[in-house]
């Protein structure tokens, strides 16, 4: 085995069993946050330096390449940043904390393991070992009083996680007696050859639900509002970010198998993209809870990522990628602000964020931009992103798809704007005191700021490799 | 690229025109003082208007090709290039930004007092935006800097504006970027039926008449709100009345703009078929929106608001002008578009000025000013003139050509605007009866000092330009008309000519 192409993920694997030691020890605070850091950032390291790497492993399950590479190097920029937000975490109890790390830890090297796995078996342990860290993560959260329990938040998520897998096992059995294999690029002949018939259309549906529950598409979507208000502000950082660019990740693969009864399966997704924008929007339009306001338009935006996948082409494909990558750096803006904001982890309505451009400039601008950038306001990536998966979906032949989600764009700036409004032109409460962030907070913002910003001037570098990564997994 | 004339000044002035702003804004920030923010912004504008004067020098006023032009790709995998360049049509726009902002910034300088740094940020990322959108040959630059304006106004009115600034930002965020969309939609329909962003390459291609009619209506939803033509209006009143007066006077000068070059630049030589065919209709709307600002306005007790809706009716002239669809309509519309960017621009500097010393924009507060303030009101009756188009001024020569052109292409619909300019005449006469020699209200009229030197230099130049455009506008009629012809001929509408007309009365 060639050590380097599994470096990221060893470096992951170090880190897991680092803050499993860390468990056993006294060190609960500062040492640990420091530690995760560094494995937060020989991770990036690595998955940068891995970014060209190529080759297979473990007889041909794992599938080292451009495009998994490339959704582990944003994957892992993103967790470092992540991990800078606060200068502890605020609504996990300290007795909880390396427990909390581990289990973040875990669910990223399943989240990793997830973006090469090319085989069905391989594919679901990963997906399994991210999910049940995640839903071990949702209770942590020290509850109180003002807030939506936490363990009702788990409770569901499990539920619906659970569900959404067991129909995706089922998927994967009725492909596996389809095509005999279950081996990706063992699937995809025998799903070519297997003509429109409905048994491949069928399992390959049900494969797609186990993504859609990650992406939190309509109808698989019931999850996110309640988790992400229930669990605690990192936590929801982490799900509401990094799992989504996996999921299209694993998307796309699936996507190539689509050959049979091609028309059927852009329909559904495209029907799937339409409910999930219009039913995201709307319904984040009358949430007075920020994290709650942004679990539905995250609903909103998995239907438009959902756009560039019903194209079922190469650079469709290419363009949600490209996407993804934009709003998990546009998410994390936001969370990060809601991390320093919120004085004792709790949530924060948008009330709460009245008069932030008084008390902390910088974390009001990146909050600023965030929203602009989300509600697709160039020169941010929001834009660019919306603008190249409205032109995939109209050269393939969406007109009405393209109309839909141009309203629904138009719908979604007005609660994103009630953000920016609370921030820039409510006064602050009497009481409320200015905030200083915390330095990895401050260069976070500015890291994330860049990001989003660069993205969106100059996305002709991102979207080449997106490109690349997409002709590389098919 | 045979439709551009490279630029050959040795150095990409329309790319230093447009970043030199944004990099001095991101100066802003390490400035020690308020002061020093103030006059740095100040330069920083002076500057940007030093630089764009070879552009009217040295621009060839007989070619109707887009003139210093620049081009490199920018996202190429999906043909996006940043080419900038100016024609006719746009060079007067730049000229004019250039010219207001630094009075934008003179007009600010005691009227803002919190935030400056950040004020002067939005003011100076607003020049880069909107130079940007008149320079733009490509759709996708020109929608990035369209759309990018609407953060840096969206801040100016919240942050920086009157009482209900709340209300007016969101309102006129909602409204411009809802007809943004349909901007979108056409752009992007545009580049799946031809594959390429190019606005020149775009302009003159044979399009389906179906196609070309609802391109044409996306658009026109987009460049009508923002203009604004009635019945698209309703977000200006609010927006102007709660901005503050550098906001108010960009809104006015440049941004109304925006709409009635988008028609120019994208409605008739893009989609001329569908444009041509709802000509009346396009006509009508100008009338109603002209006859309605002038009524509005005469009922209006606050200037500011007054002045807001004049902006209905006169902008009612300029889409009449580009509707006519003749050389006379356009150049009248164009020259207008100046116009009004001048003139009105003042007027809001004006109200401004009143309102730093009493607080007021009452037309009963601002009551027999003359006796305290003749250096001021002497500025407001010369703008006040131009703006009801007083021969001699700038806007009579604008007006009259609109209406010569209106006259030719639909008599009825001319005869029906006219009433437009006796109504303008009586409110701005009533305004200026009112704070001239009216009845003082207020006991206290101690603040009500005159001019300092700071504004009468901001004032000034705006002054000269109401003249020289009133007495020789030969020069800024020169440099359009080739671009215009060139505009004309693409949309291949012959309207009625004079001759033809002069027979038809004769007869």
């Amino acid at each position: 085995m060639n050590a380097h192409l599994f470096a990221p993920e060893l470096v992951l694997l170090a880190g897991c069993l680092l803050a499993f030691c860390m468990t056993l020890t006294e060190a609960r605070t500062q040492t640990l946050r420091l530690l995760v850091l560094c494995v937060g950032v020989a991770f990036a390291a690595t998955s940068v330096l891995c970014l060209f790497a190529k080759g297979t492993l473990f007889y041909g399950a794992y599938r080292v390449d451009l495009f998994s590479q490339l959704v582990k190097c944003v994957m892992s920029i993103g967790f470092t940043l992540m991990l800078l937000f606060g200068a502890d975490t605020k609504g996990i109890s300290v007795r909880m904390r390396p427990e909390y790390y581990f289990f973040l830890l875990t669910s990223l090297l399943g989240l990793t393991l997830l973006s090469s796995s090319v085989e069905l078996i391989t594919l679901f342990i990963a997906l399994e070992l991210s999910s049940y860290s995640l839903y071990l993560l949702v209770p942590m959260r020290t509850p109180s009083d003002s807030m939506r329990a936490p363990m009702e938040a788990a409770i569901k998520y499990l539920l619906f996680g659970v569900t959404a897998s067991g129909i995706m096992l089922f998927g994967m059995s009725w492909i596996f007696g389809i095509a005999g294999s279950t081996y990706l690029d063992q699937i995809l002949p025998a799903m070519r050859t297997a003509g429109s018939h409905a048994a491949p259309l069928v399992g390959l549906l049900m494969l797609f639900c186990g993504m859609f529950f990650k992406l939190a598409v309509f109808p698989f979507h019931f999850w996110a509002p309640d988790v992400y208000q229930g669990a605690s502000n990192d936590t929801t950082a982490f799900i509401a970010s990094i799992p989504k660019i996996v999921a299209v990740a694993v998307l796309a693969r699936f996507c190539a198998m689509a050959y049979p009864g091609e028309g059927h399966v852009a329909l559904l997704l495209t029907g799937l993209s339409i409910a999930s924008m219009c039913y995201g929007n709307l319904t984040a339009l009358v949430q007075t809870d920020v994290k709650r306001m942004l679990g539905f338009s995250g609903i909103a935006h998995a239907g438009y990522i959902l756009m560039g996948m019903a194209t079922l082409q190469g650079w469709g494909i290419a363009t949600a990628l490209y996407y993804a990558t934009g709003y998990l750096f546009m998410m994390l803006a936001a969370f990060l602000v809601l991390c320093v904001v919120s004085p004792d982890g709790r949530n924060l309505s948008i009330k709460d964020l009245n008069g932030l451009s008084r008390r902390s400039p910088m974390l009001a601008f990146v909050l600023g931009v965030s929203m602009f950038a989300l509600a697709g306001i160039p020169p941010f990536v929001g834009f660019m992103g919306k603008f190249m998966l409205l032109t995939g979906a109209w050269r393939a032949g969406h007109t009405a798809l393209v109309i839909i989600a141009a309203i629904n764009t138009a719908i979604g700036i007005y609660y994103y704007l009630q953000v920016v409004r609370a921030v820039y032109t409510e006064a602050a409460q009497h009481d409320a005191e200015p905030i200083v962030p915390y330095v990895g907070a401050r260069m976070a913002g500015i890291c994330l700021v860049g990001l989003v910003l660069a993205l969106g001037i100059a996305p002709e570098s991102m979207l080449q490799l997106a490109k690349e990564a997409v002709q590389a997994a098919w | 690229m045979d439709f551009l004339s490279m630029n050959t000044l040795g150095y990409p002035i329309l790319s230093i025109l447009v970043f030199l702003p944004l990099a001095g804004a991101v100066i802003v920030p390490l400035l020690p003082g308020e002061n020093s923010v103030r006059v740095w912004t100040l330069l920083v504008t002076l500057a940007n208007a030093v630089v764009s004067m070879p552009l009217f020098t040295r621009f060839n006023p007989t070619s109707a090709l887009y003139q210093f032009a620049e081009h490199h790709p920018w996202i190429a995998s999906f043909n996006v290039n940043y080419t900038l360049g100016v024609d006719g049509i746009s060079l007067l726009l730049v000229m004019m930004t250039t010219l207001i902002m630094p009075l934008c910034v003179l007009g600010s300088w005691k009227y803002i007092q919190k935030r400056v740094k950040e004020f002067m940020i939005c003011l100076l990322v607003m020049e880069t935006s909107m130079l940007g959108v008149f320079m733009a040959l490509d759709l996708v630059l020109f929608y990035v800097l369209w759309e990018a304006m609407l953060i840096p106004m969206y801040l100016l009115i919240a942050v920086w504006g009157g009482p209900r600034k709340s209300y007016a930002s969101i309102k006129f965020f909602l409204y411009t970027l809802a007809g943004s969309v349909f901007l979108l939609v056409a752009i992007v329909a545009l580049y799946i039926n031809q594959g390429t962003f190019s606005i020149p390459a775009l302009m003159g291609q044979q399009y389906s008449e179906r196609f070309q009619l609802l391109v044409f209506l996306a658009f026109f939803i987009a460049f009508a709100i923002k203009v604004p033509m009635f019945p698209f209006h309703t977000w200006l009143p609010a927006a102007h009345v709660e901005a503050p007066t550098a906001g108010s006077v960009i809104l006015a000068s440049v941004l109304l703009k925006m709409g009635t070059y988008g028609f120019l630049r994208f409605c008739l030589p893009i989609t001329p078929g569908a444009a041509i065919g709802l000509l009346p209709a396009l006509q009508w709307l100008s009338v109603a929106g002209i006859l309605y600002g002038g009524l509005t306005a005469l009922a209006q007790q606050d200037m500011k608001k007054l002045i807001a809706y004049s902006s209905v009716g006169h902008m009612g002239f300029v889409t009449l002008g580009i509707f006519a669809l003749n050389q006379r309509g356009l150049e009248g519309a164009l020259l207008q578009m100046i116009n009004h960017g001048v003139t009105t621009g003042a007027l809001f500097l004006c109200v401004g000025m009143v309102y730093e010393r009493s607080h007021s924009r009452e037309l009963s507060d601002a009551a027999g000013l003359g006796k305290f303030m003749p250096i001021y009101v002497t500025y407001l009756t010369f703008f006040s003139l131009s703006s009801l188009a007083f021969p001699g001024t700038n806007s009579f020569v604008g007006e009259f050509l609109i209406l010569a052109g209106a006259f030719f292409n639909n008599k009825i619909v001319a005869v029906c605007a006219i009433p437009g300019a006796v109504l303008a005449a009586a409110y701005m006469l009533r305004m200026l009866q009112r704070v001239i020699w009216g009845g003082t209200n207020n006991p206290d009229q101690s603040c009500m000092y005159d001019l300092g030197w700071r504004e009468a230099v901001t004032l000034a130049p705006l002054l000269a330009f109401v003249f020289w455009i009133g007495l020789a506008p030969e020069p800024f009629l020169r440099v359009m008309r080739p671009s215009l012809d060139h505009l004309l001929a693409q949309t291949g509408y012959h309207a009625p000519s004079a001759l033809a007309l002069a027979e038809l009365i004769a007869r």
